[in-house]
């Protein structure tokens, strides 16, 4: 263990600070410090773990494998929807049986069953569980879940694509198309996850009405902490060694990988699958902290953002893309959020809720042509031992013929 | 010396263009063998369809003792198979360090799972090092590739091959832009590969065809013109004709 910190000193700084960053905000947090921060600030703060979780898995297809997924997004909403189901469904078993308590007659399993039904899908005109909903009263199975639909979604999406060899932009689109129909069934009432509705009330854990928010949201903010170091540490060991020799193998050359021996489609199911899975489980500890979810939560702009914040953090290292997901997500909450300062202009005023998004387009473009090194390439100020040469070929036949302009000598 | 790899009667034709026409070839294990003909005569082709980069549309092509196909194997089967290609164009991964260019094309089990759980071993390790001193490279293992020189790179390349442990190597233009005591050099160490395996070069260059001293096949427009020691098809006529003579 000591030998993998010494291989990757990163990930050991990563944790270092993470765990710092938790202490300050337990220091600070209302249920277990100071009450510096507000409830609803440290509920932002877990989220943007979850959001940091997955964009180190975005960061693992992309930007060591070179597969440019839009579409991981789907994974985590669906991981959120897994953990919403028995939420809603064991809380709102908890208030039935609290009202029919009082009931003259003991209430019947069924009519209890009924009843939730009745509660939960009420919404859309409906009563009766669709069987998407068979494991939702049990915990365990509903958590397996979690794991298994993201998952098996993307086993099975990947297996398609990546045998037919489809590569590059095509498969981005492949990607959009599969999150943007995901989205538009779930939007579908029949789809048994109540439409637009979607699910709600997921903050509240049932049997733990006395709880406050301020210490359930201290909770999750440990969760998603625990996770985000765990899945870190995770993705580290899978891109250090062997392992992340292939796969960067396959992003620089595939046809190369290939005639090595490397049966390259399985190594990108695997990678798929993988944070596939990671990104559902990041999901099911995010929307128990935002409270609802929708299926406009999975509509393909939510990959298209995690692909930027990635690329604004850096894409190649894991900490670059978590610490782009963390400025980003934070920046938006605040501009969006009615944090930052209307600017008037005399003849216009700058309303940043209506300009946030111009302006995250514009720092993804000057960062793709000025730094495409993005926020993690501050980091190669301090070391230089992550350098990679950013040229491909070579410019002459000398010793050391690495340039960073062409024909001239380096000084 | 037993046939490793049969192909017959093999055609691949693009956009109605013939690549290969009607071809027949049979190399044995151990051999050498250098391969030479005109610009377009279909020696890249060739090696495509060995290492299944290219379905030919007719024909059979056969592999080892128990002769099977390796029309119906992927890439990376026929790669695990045992046959081995280096590229003319050298490419290795400039991204990473020459010894993990190595270590990737090192003979282990190739399986995602094989290689998750991969753990360094110092008999791979000494491999690379004998590798890494074959080719010239010992003092640059832990260089990023990419900033190597081209002779540098077509070393690398030829290394990673040899750490493949290929039972046929295929190998295109090798000397390319080589000094001439590398070619040297290069020409050495492809004979001794020949004495225990099938190697197969692709060469412009007579003098090193020369130099490696062995059986020289003759491709024109797809299919093979001459066959047999470089004096013999030099004073063939149609080869003459079609290539030398030019």
């Amino acid at each position: 263990m000591t030998s993998f910190f010494a291989r990757n000193k990163s990930a050991a700084w990563f944790l270092l600070a993470l765990a710092l960053f938790v202490l300050l905000v337990t220091v600070l947090a209302p249920a277990t410090g100071t009450g510096f921060l507000s409830t609803s600030f440290v509920k932002t703060l877990g989220k943007t773990l979850c959001l940091m979780l997955v964009a180190v898995a975005m960061d693992v297809v992309w930007g060591y494998t070179g597969i440019l997924s839009l579409g991981h997004m789907a994974f985590f909403g669906l991981g959120g929807y897994m953990i919403g189901m028995w939420l809603m469904y064991a809380r709102t078993e908890l208030i039935i049986a609290e009202s029919l308590r009082a009931a003259p007659i003991p209430p019947t399993p069924e009519e209890i069953h009924d009843a939730i039904g009745q509660q939960i899908f009420g919404v859309v005109g409906s009563a009766d569980f669709p069987w998407l909903w068979g494991f939702a009263h049990s915990f365990p199975l509903q958590l397996a879940m979690v794991v298994l639909v993201p998952g098996i979604l993307a086993l099975v999406f990947g297996w398609l694509a990546f045998r037919s060899r489809v590569t590059g932009v095509y498969l981005s689109i492949l990607t959009q198309a599969m999150t943007l129909a995901l989205s538009l069934y779930l939007f579908q009432n029949e789809a048994g996850l109540r439409g637009n509705n979607g699910l709600s009330g997921l903050q509240n854990l049932p049997g733990l009405d006395a709880v406050p928010q301020s210490t359930i949201s201290i909770w999750f903010f440990w969760g998603s902490a625990l996770a985000l170091g765990l899945g870190y540490l995770l993705f580290a060991w899978v891109v250090s060694g062997k392992m992340g020799s292939v796969i960067r193998g396959i992003r620089d050359n595939e046809n190369r990988v290939r005639f090595l021996g490397y049966h390259v489609e399985s190594y990108k199911l695997f990678i798929f699958t993988l944070t596939g899975i990671i990104s559902g489980l990041a999901g099911a500890l995010y929307y128990p902290q935002a409270g609802i979810i929708n299926p406009a939560e999975i509509a393909p702009i939510a990959s298209i953002y995690l692909a930027v914040w990635v690329a604004i953090g850096g894409r190649g290292r894991l900490y670059g893309a978590a610490l782009g997901a963390a400025v980003v997500s934070l920046l938006s909450s605040w501009f969006t959020g009615g944090g930052a300062p209307n600017i008037n202009l005399g003849f216009y005023t700058i309303n940043w809720t209506d300009w946030w998004l111009v302006l995250l387009g514009l720092s993804f473009v000057a960062v793709t042509l000025l730094a495409p090194k993005g926020i993690g390439g501050i980091f190669d100020l301090f070391s230089r031992r992550h350098a990679v040469p950013e040229r491909v070929g070579d410019f002459g036949p000398d010793q050391g013929a690495r340039r960073t302009v062409e024909g001239e000598e380096e000084k | 010396m037993s046939t490793l790899l049969e192909m017959s009667g093999v055609s691949v034709s693009f956009d109605g263009f013939k690549a290969i026409n009607n071809l027949s070839f049979r190399i044995g294990e151990p051999e050498l063998r250098a391969i030479i003909g005109p610009n377009g005569a279909g020696k890249t082709t060739f090696m495509d369809i060995i290492t299944g980069k290219t379905r030919p549309d007719e024909g059979r092509v056969l592999w080892g003792e128990k002769s099977v196909s390796l029309l119906k194997m992927s890439e990376s089967q026929i790669a695990r198979a045992g046959v081995g290609r280096k590229f003319q164009k050298p490419t290795v991964f400039e991204a990473q360090t020459v010894r993990e260019n190595l270590a990737m094309a090192l003979k282990n089990k190739r399986g995602p799972f094989d290689v998750l759980f991969h753990s360094k071993t110092r008999a791979g390790a000494e491999r690379i090092e004998a590798i890494a001193a074959e080719i010239g490279l010992s003092d640059q293992l832990g260089r990023i590739s990419g900033e190597l020189s081209h002779g540098q790179k077509q070393w690398l390349e030829i290394g990673m091959l040899l750490a493949q442990d290929p039972r046929l190597l295929l190998v295109d233009e090798p000397a390319a832009g080589m000094t001439p005591a590398e070619r040297e050099h290069t020409t050495d160490l492809l004979r001794r590969a020949a004495t225990k395996h099938a190697v197969v070069v692709v060469e412009h260059d007579m003098e090193f065809v020369r130099r490696l001293d062995c059986k020289v096949t003759v491709l024109c427009e797809g299919s093979v013109l001459a066959e047999g020691s470089l004096d013999h098809v030099t004073a063939n006529q149609d080869v003459i004709d079609v290539y030398l003579g030019r």
